[in-house]
């Protein structure tokens, strides 16, 4: 079991390591970023001296293995666009990203299971069906139309949270709803679905011959048995809420990772770029291996090949 | 090589597929593929083939030309509300543009390019899949190296990446969406692969001298036809809500073309003004996902009536 996750680690850094050269090609193909930031009248010296100083008249290879090993240490490098460490830039953001994601998570996690418990109990029935509209709903809206127009119910029409940004616990509510709705489906699939598989098994039959009472059968002894998948999902949407997502949070106007990264893209702001963008898959690996390593402990029949 | 546990709960959760090995020659004849067809639902199947004529014949559709501008009647409601104008159905945006004619022109975008997109990333998968699964060894994992990298990533911002460092357009688009999306079809295929090459048919194709291009064309590709043509139609979705994305934020389709993502980009510094600009791309955009899903949760369970409905390979929310 411990070989399979080192096994595992090593897997997510090979991972990231193809991550960032992906990334830093791409960054780099991005423009020059020497005539982005030089005056029209810059003369030859002033650009050779520039790129001396941003480290660019190096060889691609040779600044790569600058940004790699700068990066491990913390320093990411200077945002061009903000003059200020990548760094530091990120750390100011990503709590905000964390906040409603975390907020997100917690209230996707509640409500799949709730919900997905009901549809299975209640196959068929009205419940379920509604259940199941709204789980397929959620996977066929795009976030962004759907941010613009509850903005456009909840805050112009309706006038009771506030459009974008962020400073009160009013702002959070409608990023948080939307976020939630879109991780809502797949868990309540999952959980539905597990439970349906769980219902049939001859232990509930058991419980049930028992005489217990069938809250009691579902609560104790199904809905344990059918989380297992949910710790999957719960991996995937933890790497959605911790990365921000773009759309969001550039629609809401709020200040988070995703945002930064849009606007880095934006601005061609290629050290930004590298950053935010290395970071969320770090972020994302880290997402995964956490739950690897939580399923040892959930699950005793997984077995390690 | 370790499957990540992640990927393999996913993946217990989808059919263990017992469809029986079938011939290249009776995949090819048809004769169950038109009695599943027959049997269609036909609403969400209606409404995909409205959508594909509307793109196909917009110019002869669309009442306007979509790039007409006509700033008298800018920011006019859709005809049944109050200051409508019958001349422009669903109203006009802020250059005095038929919401209308842009809608269905955009589709022509929107359908074009995610077509593409699904033709492209899950042919390049069908291959890597079947390469993966029947050679295995190192290539199988060098190519699912890259698969499961690419799986769980926030492929928005790899595709922002890509569209600014090769610059905006359709081929752009094309490219950065089939990267992100190969994977899928690739951990599907090979799955089905490794589950037949034990199977009597196949280690008898080999004992009689069947080279593994052969195998792989005339005896693998017929069975795994089935998971990919499901996988396929759950991509579908996904992938038009991704080339939405792309166009709102502006990494799609360049304008002056018109493509639903930016028509809703379109509106939104008007939504407290003028709803309707944001509100029919988007609806447009969600009837298509929907009818999509709906057919591909159907063909699923005509396929094989022992899976359980609520098969997502590893779909995670689309941003």
């Amino acid at each position: 079991m411990g070989r399979y996750l080192l096994v595992r680690f090593i897997e997510s850094m090979v991972t990231l390591l193809i991550v960032s050269m992906v990334v830093f090609v791409l960054a780099r193909s991005t423009g020059d970023p020497v005539t982005l930031l030089i005056s029209d009248q810059a003369t030859a010296e002033d650009m050779a001296r520039l790129k001396r100083q941003l480290g660019l008249d190096q060889s691609l290879p040779v600044q790569y293995w600058v940004f790699i090993s700068s990066a491990v240490q913390g320093n990411l490098g200077k945002s061009i666009t903000d003059k200020g460490d990548v760094a530091r830039l990120i750390a100011e953001r990503f709590p905000n990203s964390l906040t409603i994601g975390a907020m997100a998570l917690a209230l996707s996690t509640v409500l799949g299971i709730v919900l997905g418990v009901a549809a299975a109990v209640r196959r068929n029935t009205w419940v379920d069906k509604s259940v199941r509209v709204v789980a397929v709903l959620g996977q066929s809206m795009p976030s962004f139309w759907l941010s613009i127009m509850l903005i456009f119910v909840f805050s112009v029409l309706l006038r009771v949270v506030p459009t974008s940004g962020i400073g009160t616990p009013a702002h959070y509510v409608l990023p948080v709803a939307v976020l939630t709705f879109l991780a809502l489906p797949l868990r309540t699939r999952l959980m539905r679905s597990s439970m349906l598989e769980i219902l049939g098994a001859e232990y509930v039959k058991m419980a049930r011959a028992k005489g217990l009472a069938e809250g009691s059968v579902i609560w104790r002894h199904a809905v344990r048995n059918a989380l297992s998948p949910q710790l999957t999902s719960f991996g995937l949407t933890l790497a959605f809420a911790i990365t921000g997502s773009v759309v969001i949070e550039t629609v809401f106007a709020w200040p988070g990772l995703g945002q930064l990264a849009y606007q880095a893209m934006l601005s061609r702001d290629y050290p930004l770029i590298q950053g935010t963008v290395l970071l969320v898959a770090v972020f994302v690996l880290a997402a995964n291996l956490l739950v690897d390593v939580l399923y040892v402990y959930v699950d005793p029949r997984i077995r390690y090949d | 090589m370790a499957k990540s546990i992640a990927s393999r709960t996913i993946a217990r959760h989808q059919p263990a597929s017992a469809s029986p090995a079938r011939s290249a020659a009776a995949w090819v004849s048809g004769a169950p593929a038109w009695q599943i067809a027959r049997k269609a639902p036909l609403l969400p199947t209606a409404l995909i083939v409205l959508f594909v004529v509307f793109a196909v014949f917009a110019p002869l559709l669309a009442p306007y030309d979509p790039t007409r501008i006509a700033l008298p009647q800018k920011l006019t409601p859709p005809v049944i509300f109050q200051g409508g104008n019958p001349a422009y159905l669903l109203g006009t945006d802020s250059l005095g543009r038929d919401v209308l004619s842009r809608l269905i022109w955009g589709a022509r975008v929107s359908l074009a390019v995610s077509a593409s997109v699904v033709v492209v990333s899950s042919a390049v998968g069908l291959l890597m899949g079947l390469a993966a699964g029947y050679i295995g060894g190192r290539v199988d994992s060098f190519l699912m190296r890259f698969a499961d990298g690419s799986i769980a990533f926030p492929g928005i911002l790899i595709a922002l990446l890509f569209a600014i460092s090769l610059g905006p357009g359709v081929w752009t688009v094309i490219v950065s969406l089939s990267v992100l999306g190969w994977a899928s079809y690739a951990r599907i295929v090979r799955g089905e692969v490794l589950r037949l090459r034990n199977l009597e048919f196949v280690i008898g194709a080999r004992v009689v001298g069947c080279s593994p291009a052969r195998i792989m064309a005339t005896h693998l590709l017929p069975n795994v036809l089935d998971a990919w043509v499901v996988l396929m139609t759950l991509q579908i979705g996904l992938v038009v809500l991704s080339e939405a994305t792309l166009g709102f934020l502006g990494a799609g389709v360049p304008p002056p073309t018109p493509s639903w993502g930016s028509l809703v980009s379109d509106g939104r510094n008007f939504v407290d003004t003028a709803w309707w600009i944001s509100f029919f791309p988007g609806v447009a955009i969600m009837l298509l996902v929907l009818c999509v899903n709906y057919l591909g949760d159907w063909l699923r369970d005509t396929l094989d009536p022992r899976l359980r409905r609520t098969r997502q390979p590893g779909a995670a929310p689309s941003i």
